[in-house]
């Protein structure tokens, strides 16, 4: 029997459709949260605070259900990070923001907050901030170690973040993570806003999941408000996130057989990823699709021509693609680099619930779109691909095989688009009230939690990034491997930084 | 891999020509570049605390169909080697002193492009406690290249015009 079933009860079906019921968690029933997630027979789907309490979303595999309670509190609660360590960074941010307190947490150093924001917990009652203290890395003990600090400012174009090695030799003996640079205060911009402007922030979380944070901030506002979406906006949403997954995993294949210096796979794969981002543009008019996706439906209708350019677009790449994958699976020097590399044990990644390649490359059977389905994923065909070996090239393999499932469901939908209006409008709430949202981006596991004033404003918001339960990970994958394939085993993770920072 | 090297051969090019205006402009940078810098130009980017759309579309000016390196444009791992500072996102608090250190770093003369609505002003996280602004709230800024994100062909532009 399915453990905490009493607490975990909230079908897909139900918050898929309808506002959230929210259940007030007792001490006990909190304790008893952590003890089911330290057996491993729950899942963290998220753990976030709002006024004057703590969130909690869990998930419990093969039932399609989910449960969401909150524990009212005005300074402290029960650590979950003693019992599940993938508990442990969002209870450090909570602290940072709300400044309530994980009791008995293992680790009580700040995480987003670098002690420059000139106060204290933001989004709780602010103070002032004291001078900040160094940041306290953790300890790496035995000979002839060094360490190597890295950024935040690194060396490619990408986002910040500071990566502490320790090595042996070559050999890393620890990596540490410190995030939180490209921290700015979504959730406290999200408050008393309408929801067009609520979209607007939502979609620019993470900049190549912004149809993926836009369409779950669009579920959690439209369950809500019980609001039904026009057939034809479901369609062309997934038509979206299906494009956005395509152009990510194309250019990042490229990227991480770059990382091991075979260029000419980002070449290939960058004139491909380039192909579906200009059909992009010619159906919905932006190259990432970005403000497309509203609560209520979507912005733009998809005209004859774009959906013809799509077509043409998917079936050059159908045929140019297989000759890619020959030339990956036939390069040994390259397969030299990422087979063994940075293999990520599945009872970790089960352990840490973590979603996307990520977890389906170590045996983590998970994707939204199938354990707790929405419209119009239910209604398409496809497979998620799940390997066990976990390492960069299973990452790699498991991108192959959802490039081929994202081409296939483009074909579908493109097929099978109904007719009919594209958008309706929403209605005022006239209550209080929350909703779920829950998207399967390129890279994971979306959630998004939403609360709603009567005259229909954001008052509060929360948006969980797929990395939050992936980060961690990365420092456990890299250990014992040496520096120079710190850049195949991040690219393979590939995780976000503005979305986990938030 | 013998195949891809053929065609690469045989085939086309995919890199695209500049608009002709663009294309005046084009061939006169390699002049302007050599005059004011004596070699290309090197450009060294820094996400300040964008949302990671703007880097994206600075990866595709490295793709074959923008092929920036053609113009002499390439992006390089320090700022020691920059002849510009190319700054995206609205500057965080957290990330406001890895940028004046990134600033500071970048040998003189040099130039500091704004790039993307964010960069201006703080686009729509303006406001909040953990931002400080527009990167010109910061360091000064010699041009802004609008547009959320901007397309590599719009800074491709604009980066041939800045030289030009």
């Amino acid at each position: 029997m399915p453990d905490l079933r009493d607490l975990i009860d909230i079908s897909a079906w139900n918050f898929r459709t309808g506002p959230l019921p929210e259940r007030q968690a007792s001490r006990a029933d909190w304790e008893r949260v952590g003890d089911a997630l330290e057996r491993g027979s729950v899942t963290l789907l998220g753990l976030w605070a709002g006024a004057g309490c703590v969130r909690l979303a869990l998930f419990a595999s093969g039932t399609r259900h989910v449960g969401l309670l909150s524990y009212r509190t005005d300074d402290s609660f029960p650590s979950l990070g003693r019992h599940c360590a993938a508990a442990q960074r969002p209870e450090r941010a909570i602290r940072d923001l709300y400044g309530l307190v994980p009791e008995g947490a293992p680790d009580m150093r700040p995480w987003l907050d670098h002690g420059r924001w000139r106060m204290e917990q933001p989004l709780g009652t602010p103070r002032p901030a004291p001078p900040a203290e160094p940041y306290r890395f953790l300890t790496a003990e035995g000979d002839s170690l060094h360490q190597v600090p890295v950024g935040p400012v690194h060396a490619g174009i990408i986002e910040p973040g500071h990566f502490r090695f320790t090595a042996q030799g070559e050999t890393v003996v620890r990596l540490e993570e410190r995030l939180g640079y490209v921290h700015k205060g979504i959730e406290g911009l999200m408050r008393g806003v309408s929801l067009d402007r609520g979209a607007a922030i939502a979609g620019r979380t993470s900049g190549d999941s912004t149809v993926a944070y836009a369409w779950a901030f669009a579920q959690a506002v439209e369950a809500a408000l019980a609001m039904a979406v026009p057939p034809r906006a479901l369609h062309l949403r997934a038509l979206m996130a299906e494009l956005e997954r395509l152009a990510n995993h194309l250019g990042d294949i490229g990227a991480i057989c770059n990382d091991a210096a075979f260029a000419m796979m980002l070449a290939q794969c960058g004139a491909l990823r380039e192909t579906v981002l200009r059909a992009a543009d010619a159906a919905f008019g932006h190259r990432l699709m970005r403000d497309r996706i509203v609560p209520g439906g979507v912005a733009q209708d998809l005209s004859p021509e774009g959906a013809a350019e799509i077509r043409a677009v998917m079936a050059d790449i159908g045929r140019r693609f297989p000759a890619l994958v020959e030339l990956y699976d036939n390069t040994a020097s390259l397969l030299d680099r990422t087979v063994g590399t940075g293999r990520l044990a599945p009872d970790l990644a089960a352990a840490f619930g973590a979603g996307g390649f990520v977890g389906r490359a170590s045996g983590r059977d998970f994707d939204t779109r199938r354990a707790l389905p929405y419209a119009p994923y239910d209604a398409l065909t496809f497979d998620v691909p799940v390997r066990n070996d976990g390492d960069v090239n299973a990452r790699i393999w498991i991108r192959i095989e959802e490039v081929r499932q994202s081409l296939g469901l483009i074909a579908q939908i493109v097929d099978t688009l109904p007719g009919g209006e594209v958008r309706t409008d929403a209605n005022l709430p006239g209550s209080a009230r929350s909703g779920l949202g829950l998207v399967e981006g390129f890279r994971g596991d979306v959630l998004v939690w939403v609360a709603l004033d009567p005259d229909g404003q954001i008052s509060a918001c929360h948006l969980r990034d797929p990395s939050w339960f992936q980060w961690p990970l990365l420092e456990a994958v890299i250990e014992g491997n040496i520096i120079a394939d710190f850049p195949l085993c991040n690219k393979s993770f590939n995780c976000s930084y503005s979305g986990h920072d938030l | 891999m013998l195949r891809f090297l053929l065609e690469g051969l045989l085939r086309h090019p995919l890199c695209e020509p500049l608009p002709p205006s663009e294309a005046a402009l084009a061939n006169e940078l390699a002049g302007a570049a050599r005059r004011r810098l004596g070699r290309s130009l090197a450009i060294r980017a820094v996400d300040a605390g964008s949302c990671n759309g703007c880097e994206l579309e600075l990866h595709a000016l490295n793709n074959p169909y923008y092929d920036i390196e053609r113009f002499g444009i390439r992006f390089v791992a320090s700022p020691r080697h920059a002849d510009l500072l190319l700054v995206t996102g609205p500057v965080t608090h957290n990330m406001r002193e890895a940028l004046e250190r990134t600033y500071s770093a970048v040998p003189d003369p040099k130039w500091v492009v704004a790039l993307g609505d964010c960069a201006l002003d703080g686009g729509c996280f303006a406001g909040s406690y953990a931002v400080v602004g527009g990167v010109a709230s910061v360091i000064p800024v010699d041009l802004h290249i609008p547009g959320c994100p901007p397309p590599p062909a719009a800074i491709l532009s604009a980066l041939v015009r800045l030289l030009a």
